[in-house]
This record gives C-alpha cells, structure tokens and sequence, in this order.
C-alpha cells in the first residue's frame, strides 16, 4: 500500500472513505466545468464522467482490506461494502457507457446527465457501507433524488416526466414508510446501529417487528419486490432507455445491498420473523414476474417484469439468512449486472431509420440482419432464463442451493417452477430473433453498445470456464457479514 | 494414457465450432466450408473416441480415463468412462457423421449455425455421458436443450415453433426439479462426486423424494408415457438429423440416468418404486404400439415406435437383474441405431418428395430396390426379429423382467407382437404395392453418398444381432458391480425390516 502513503498522510483515518471522496469531488468540479462553461461541454462532461467512475473502482481496489469503521460505527468498509462498491460502479459506468450514444442521437447531450447519475451513485456506495439507519436513510435520498431527476430527464416528452414524477411521488411515498419504520426501531431499542439494534432484538419486542415490517416496504420498494412493484412497469417504459438501463442495474444492486446488510447485521435475533416476510415476497416477485412478463409487447416493460422475477430470485438467497445464502445473492446480482446492460445493449441499438423502436416483434429475424448482435442478444436471453451452461444458471443455482441448505423446500420449489414459466417468455424472444422472417434491418450498432454487449455477453458464455474468482470474492464478502 | 483423451473427444467439437464461426466469405463458400469442417470434426472425434474404446479395460467395474481439475468451490471438472457411459459415448461419435452427412443437401439455409449447433450439441452430449459430478452432468445434460431448441425451432417443419417449445419447456420443467434433489443430495453427502455419491448411502427418506425428483427428469427424457407427448411433435418438425440425433441419443440419457443415478443412488426408493415403473413402461409399450398403429405420418409412427421401445429399456432397468440391466443397455444401443436409421430411411424419401404423409407412397420397391432392402432391415429390427439387434435387447429385457414380475413380462411380450403389426404395415403400404402416385414416377434409387449412411447401419444391425457379445461384455463388468451394491443395500432394507 506504499503508493497510497501520500494520500493516507492527507486523509488521516479518513482513508477508508477515498473513494467516495473522490467521487463527490469528481462529481462537483464536472457540475461546475457544465455549468461555466454550458450545454457544449456536456459531451465531454458525460465522456469524462465514465472515466471518473472508473478511477473510483480503481480506488477502490486499492484499499486497503480489513475492515474499517469510521463516523462511530455509522460508515463501515469491510469486504461486503467493496464487492458491491465495485457492483455498483461498473453498474452505473456500463449505463453511463451505454447512454452516450444515446445523448447524441436524440439530442438530449446535457451536461447535468452525467453528474446527476455520479451522485446518484455516491448515494448507492454510501447506502453499501451504512451500518445505521441515519446513513441508510442518507444514502437511499442521495441516490434516489437523483434518479426522479435523471427519469424526467427528458423534459419536453409527457412519457418521460409522468415516469419521473410517478416514481417521485411513491418512492417519496415509500421514503416515508421507511422512516417511520425507522423511527419505530429505534423508539423500541432505543439506538440506531444496526450492531446495537441486533443487541436490542434479541427477544423480538412487537414494537420492533412493527417497525422491522414497515422498514421492509422502503426496501421491497427500492428493490421493485411484489407486492411493491407497481410503479416499475410504468417507470421503465417511459424513462429515457438508457436511464431504464440504470435503474435496472446500479441502484438494483445497492437497494439489494442494504436489504441484505440490515438484515443480517441488525436482525439476526429475529430471523423467523422477517424470514416470513421475504420468503413471501420472494415467491411473490418469482411468480408475478414470471407471469406478467408473458403478455407483453414492449421489451422495456418485459425487462420491467423480468427484473422484478430477478429480484424474486435473489432474495431466495436472503430469505435462506445464511452466508450461504448471502454469497448467492451477491453472485446473482453481478451476473445480473452484467446481463441486463447486454440485453439493454441490445434494446439501445434497436433503431430504424434514426429511432428507436421498443417493441418486441421489431426485433423479427435478427439473426439474419445482425447475426452477431443476434447471437449474444439469445445468449443474454437463455441466461436469464437460467439455462446452464449461461451464468443465469450458475446465479439461480447459489441461491437456491442456499435455500435448500436452510429447509426452504416449498420457496425453492415454487422459485424452479417459476423459473420455468419465466423460460417461455425469453424463449419467445429467441423465436422472433431466430425463428421468424426477418424485419427491416436496424441501423449499424455503434462502438460504445457493442462494446458492453461483447462484455456482457462473454461474461455470460465463458463464466462457466473460470468461476472461481466471483464465487470466492463473493464468498469473501458474505462472511464478512457475519 | 497421459493425454485428457475424454476431454478431447468431449471438447473437440467445439473447438470445430469455435472454427465455424470464424469462417468468413461468401455464402456457398462459406456453406461448404462449413459442411467440410463439420464432417472432419466428427470424424476426428469418432476416431479418438475409437481409442478410447481400444483401451477400455473390460474387466474393472470402476471409471476408467478419469480426469479431476478444480472448478466451482464444491464441485469438480470431474471426467470419467465406465462399462455404462462408454457405450453410449461411442454411439454418439459413431451417428454424428451421419447426421452430418444426412444434411449435407437437405440443409441449404444458415449452413454455418446449423453446423455450429449440432458440434455444441455433440459435446454437450459426450459430457454429459462422460460427467463425473452431478453439477457438471446437469450443466451438460440441459445446455443439451439450447442447441436442440434452435435445431428444431430454424430448421424445423410448418409446427417448428409449438414442437420447439414444447420439447424445451417440457425437459426443462422435468429437469429443475431433479436440479433441487442435487441440491439436496449435496448438503446431505458434502459432495457432488459422483463416485463418491455412489458409495455414499443416502436416508431413506431423501431417497424417496430425489427418486421422485430424478424421475421426473429423465422420465421426460426418456420418454414415459404419459410424459411423451413432446416426443412425437419434436420429431415430425425435426429436421432428419436433428430426429436422429434426439432418438438415437437424446432419449438415451434418460435411460442413462437411471442407471447411473436412480439405481445404484437411491437403490431403496428404486425398489419401492419399481411397481410404478412397470405399470408406465407396460403401458408405454402396449399403448403407444396401438396409437402408432393409427398414425399417417411416417415419421410420428416411429416416434410412437420408440416410446414403446423405451418402455422396454425401463422395464429391464427396473427390473435390476444382470439381463434386464444389460439387455436395457443393449437395447438403447440398438434402438440408437435403428431409430436414427429408420429416420434416415425417412429423410431419404422425404428428400425426394418433401412429404411424410403415408398415404403419398406405395410401390417404392418397383422404383428404389436397394431402399427396400435397407429399409426392410431396419424395419426387421425395429420388430426385433431374431438375427437383429434389435431382438437381443428385447428379449434380454423380457428374460431379465420374467425372473422379477411374470405378469408384467408377460404383457410387455404383447409389445413384440404390436410391434411387427405396426413396422410391417408401415413397410407395405410405402415400399409394397403399385407404383401409382404420379409423384413417385421419377423417383431415384438411394445415391453414394446416402448408400455411405445408411450401409455401415445396416451392417451394425446385423452384426449386433449375430454376435451381440462385444457391446454386452463392455458393460458386464459394470452391471455386475451396480447391481451387487444395489442387491446389497435391498438386503440391508429387507434384514431390517422385521425389527421395526
């Protein structure tokens, strides 16, 4: 660590905090450089907003290890905290990556575009590291303020503002049931910590699962859980696609995050009352994303239920409350990361004639038109459904595997079933590329979409060849939990 | 011996693939290309396999050519062959050049994915008969499904896409189920090695249910009836090779299965639920003979001809003795054989006349002699007359279900009876008769390169049936080695029986 020794002299025991330090300076000082110097800088803004995030991973890869507990307890950095830093930023880069191309053909080049989603994800590696309920609350209003703004971001199209005010209003909705939920926790344990409130709750008062129930709601709202999800669809279909693409990955995963981390951290006392709970949830995101999803026509609003079966799926791993478990869940998440920003890749390129058409049957004989985008478009597909030897295979079996180990028979029955079901709805993707006559041709797929799509996609087919090094991290971090 | 010679023949394939893909030019080169690759690879794979073959120890009941590398944390690159999986290994090198071959002008449309995807699919196919960890196995044994669903689904018939979705979704339902008991299976035993599962001895009660949960996989597989329905509808939209790929050995892994994992693993439940087997595979053979008697389609009645000769192979698996054991392998083998030849014989005509209808032939002999013999061997096979392959399998599985339950090898015996009905009509109405169809006028004999297919099949048929010693003798030492563990494990179930 001697090439840190100048920054550790400068940042005292603040260290632990670099890299959110260095992404809120990034993030202002590009603000700034858009503000003084107006809307022609915003290409460069945005460009550099990419490499900004990639300098905090990089920051965060040199940490030190260990870990590290700053503001009493209130900000922790352990192994968890830096898997899902790590998560979050190539999340938010690969949506960001995924937008420039975007920005320029639509014509929405601004420059707030790129800063807003840099805090947005300061919000998200704040809500990973909070270890009590001021920090959580903290973190989740910093990045869930700056996704209502980047949602309405096109301003001048109705579709876009009714997304972004809808997902105002109930997030802010949600926002408060999770206070009050909060305030209830520590009304009747009398601390904040999620360290003291596991002491507290030890012998469940009715008080404290009353507001456990109530903390939950905020979360399963962030996630997009059933019965919490009604506001998904809508807002995914009408955001600006590439901002459908982040909130699909980046701040999935941190809600996800802080689930799993207030949970495990400040409920282990409590487990067979909130297992309850997420088993419930769990096997309700499964079945309805699965269904819902088979009628639809817009691919954006597929994606929408598809990723509320994903949730379903991960939280198998946090209803089993094991680090089995929790190392299912991070598993599934990064391998979810990466096949959502391939598939909205895919969904991105979908112009004809200059715009952007959603619907599924325009993606009619792809293989023919675009063979190669085609065939890593079916391999995103097949992996979402979970078909071995894809890494969607390898997500869905750590999670249940977890389940199985913990005695959740009916949850991981129901959940494989549901997998089955949610096979058909990709499957019919599959056809219309493979299968039926080709439609007009889309336009040639620009660099920066075939760049996360080639990444994404070979993630996908060649994990089964080298999984040691997900699988061991994420083991790292869930025992990191415990 | 130092070279990974089972990964090799399992991975070659898809190094063949990985080429394919690459390839670049104009359509008909590229087409060609593609075709030429193809075959090559197949047949370099055959050959490997070959060797694999010439240094099987016949005698040791153990794996054989075992290779071990770290993988996942729990589960391990875990490969080996024994008197069990290397027979079907062999079956499966041995067809694809045929498959190539048979499609070499059927197939004009996306020649190269059509290669790719049947080279993914033969390695998908070695490994699963080749894995030795149940992780790796159903990683191999249900990637199956993806390659198989675009073959079916692009180079299908007019239903392609109902038959596709319902071969996938069908197997894929059968298979999650079985995917939990792995699970399961794990936390009780600490490992998923399967020679280490094998030795292992699970509680009755997880028996009981990952019985139940294995079956429904490989029943699907197989097919049982009443799960066979995807069967008939994935083989008439097949395109020829992609039928005899899924007859010849895609319905083998069912079988497979059961003897590798149902029997030897949950030998309790296997006892216990044996009853249930043979009142399914009676039915299968008795009932799906009488609905192949109905058929129009040539192609859907030899469909129905295999669940019914699927039904035998359970039957004899159950039956757990050393001739229904090896007469199901034999038979497996054989149907392999015979199937995916009577689907080239199929594809042959169909080819000519673009048309599977029954009814559309009648006379072919007049016009096509030498089909009428090739055909009329398969067709004695798949009755199982005495001389073919077909009949050793049969009536060791009938010998082997006699000793157990009379009643039930006494149904089962109907089969053969049902089977001739079946196969000889089907053989009269398209070879015999006269050559009226307007249609058929122009007919031409079997070419060279359809002769290349489908005369090494019929030798094989004849052969196997004459000296069936080599195929059965392969297999011995393992069969006797399963069934002395499993009548050890009953004989601990039966001693304690009265203390409870």
């Amino acid at each position: 660590m001697t090439q840190l020794s100048w920054l550790s002299s400068a940042l005292g025991s603040y260290l632990p905090l670099a890299p959110e330090l260095l992404l809120a300076v990034g993030a202002l000082v590009l603000l700034m450089l858009g503000v003084t110097s107006g809307e022609r800088s915003a290409r460069f803004v945005n460009g550099l907003s990419v490499w900004l995030l990639i300098a905090v991973a990089a920051v965060v890869m040199l940490m030190p290890g260990g870990r590290h507990s700053l503001f009493e307890g209130a900000f922790v950095v352990d192994d968890f905290a830096r898997f899902l830093k790590l998560l979050v930023l190539a999340g938010s880069a690969g949506a960001l990556i995924l937008s420039l191309d975007y920005l320029v053909k639509e014509r929405q080049q601004k420059f707030e575009y790129g800063p807003l989603v840099l805090l947005s994800t300061l919000g998200m590696m704040l809500l990973v590291s909070a270890a009590d309920l001021i920090a959580l609350y903290l973190g989740l209003e910093l990045m869930s303020l700056a996704l209502y703004v980047v949602a309405a971001s096109n301003r001048d199209s109705v579709r876009s503002t009714e997304a972004g005010l809808k997902y105002f209003v109930l997030g802010a909705l949600s926002s408060g049931m999770l206070l009050y939920g909060a305030s209830l926790i520590y009304g009747f344990t009398g601390t904040i910590s999620f360290a003291g409130i596991a002491k507290a709750a030890s012998h469940g008062d009715i008080g404290l699962v009353f507001g456990l129930v109530f903390l939950f709601v905020g979360f399963c709202f962030k996630v997009s859980a059933v019965p919490f999800h009604m506001w998904t669809p809508d807002v995914y279909e009408g955001a600006p696609t590439p901002v459908t693409a982040f909130f699909a990955s980046a701040p999935k995963v941190a809600a996800i995050a802080i689930f799993v981390r207030a949970t495990m951290t400040a409920f282990p006392g409590i487990t067979e009352q909130w297992q309850q709970i997420v088993v419930f949830v769990s096997i309700a995101s499964m079945l309805l994303g699965s269904f819902a999803a088979i009628g639809q026509k817009n691919i954006k609003r597929l994606m929408a239920y598809s990723s509320i079966g994903h949730m379903g799926f991960a939280l198998v791993g946090l209803a089993a409350g094991t680090p089995e478990g929790v190392q299912g869940v991070l598993i599934y998440m990064s391998i979810y990361v990466a096949m959502t920003l391939g598939t909205f890749a895919v969904i991105l390129a979908m112009r004809r004639d200059g715009i952007l058409v959603e619907q599924i049957s325009d993606l009619a004989g792809l293989a023919r038109t675009h063979p190669t985008m085609a065939f890593f478009f079916a391999v995103l597909m097949f992996s979402l459904a979970g078909i071995p030897p894809l890494a969607g295979f390898f997500a869905k079996f750590y999670v249940f595997l977890a389940a199985i180990k913990a005695g959740l028979y009916l949850l991981a029955v129901l959940g494989v079933l549901a997998s089955v079901v949610g096979a058909y709805y990709y499957l019919a993707i599959v056809k219309t590329v493979y299968f039926d006559e080709p439609a007009k041709s889309f336009s040639a797929m620009p660099v920066t979409l075939r760049l996360v799509l080639a990444v994404g996609g070979l993630i996908n087919v060649l994990f089964f060849a080298y999984p040691a090094p997900l699988i061991g991290a994420a083991e790292a971090a869930a025992k990191s939990l415990f | 011996m130092n070279w990974p010679i089972l990964s090799v023949v399992t991975f070659l394939p898809l190094v063949g693939a990985l080429f394919i893909m690459l390839v670049r030019g104009s359509d008909r080169l590229a087409n060609g290309t593609a075709r030429w690759v193809a075959l090559w690879t197949t047949l370099a794979t055959f050959a490997i396999s070959l060797v694999l073959l010439y240094r099987f120890d016949n005698s040791i009941a153990e794996f054989q050519f075992v290779e071990r590398l770290p993988w996942l944390g729990f589960a391990s690159y875990h490969m080996g062959v024994d008197g069990i999986s290397l027979p079907f290994v062999i079956l499966t090198t041995a067809l694809m050049p045929f498959c190539i071959v048979a499609s070499w002008t059927a197939i004009q449309v996306r020649v190269k994915e059509y290669m790719i995807a049947f080279l993914v699919l033969e390695t998908l196919m070695v490994g699963t008969f080749s894995a030795l960890d149940l992780v790796l196995f159903y990683l191999f044994f249900e990637g199956g499904l993806i390659p198989m669903f675009l073959i079916i689904g692009i180079w299908g018939g007019p239903r392609r896409v109902y038959a596709s979705f319902k071969f996938f979704l069908y197997t894929l339902l059968g298979s999650v189920l079985m995917l939990l008991a792995i699970m399961a299976m794990y936390w009780q035993a600490g490992t998923t090695d399967i020679p280490t599962l094998l030795r292992h001895g699970f509680p009755v009660e997880l028996q009981k249910w990952a019985w139940l949960a294995f079956f429904a996989s490989f029943a699907v597989k197989m097919p049982m009836w009443p799960v066979h329905t995807w069967l008939p509808d994935a083989h008439v939209e097949a395109p020829t090779a992609g039928s005899v790929i899924l007859a010849a050995i895609l319905l083998k892994m069912g079988g497979y299965g059961f003897l590798r994992f149902s029997l030897p693993m949950f030998p309790m439940a296997s006892h216990d639920f044996a009853p249930f087997v043979f009142t399914l595979s009676v039915v299968a053979i008795v009932y799906t003979s009488l609905v192949a008697l109905m058929q129009e389609d040539m192609k859907k009645l030899i469909a129905y001809s295999s669940v019914a000769h699927m039904g035998f192979v359970t039957m004899g698996i159950f039956a757990a003795t050393a001739q229904g054991v090896g007469g199901g392998i034999f038979q497996m083998i054989s149907h392999g054989i015979v199937s995916g030849a009577l689907f080239l014989c199929v594809g042959v005509v169909y080819d000519r006349v673009h048309t599977r209808e029954i009814a559309a032939y009648g006379g072919l002999v007049n016009r096509m002699p030498l089909y009428a013999f090739v055909f009329m061997v398969f067709t004695m096979a798949n009755v199982g007359l005495p001389g073919t392959s077909g009949f050793v399998g049969e009536f060791l599985t009938l010998i082997g279900t006699f000793k157990i339950n009379t009643a039930v090898g006494t149904l089962a015996t109907l089969g053969v009876i049902l089977s001739a009905c079946y196969a000889l009509w089907l053989y009269r109405k398209i070879v015999f008769g006269v050559l009226d169809k307007p249609a058929l006028a122009g007919i031409r004999d079997i070419g060279a390169r359809e002769m290349i297919i489908l005369l090494p099949l019929v030798v094989l048929t004849i052969l196997f049936g004459v000296a069936p010693k080599p195929v059965l003798d392969m297999s011995a030492a393992s069969v006797t080695h399963l069934l002395a563990n499993y009548n050890k494990a009953i004989a601990v179930k039966t001693a304690a029986m009265p203390a409870q």
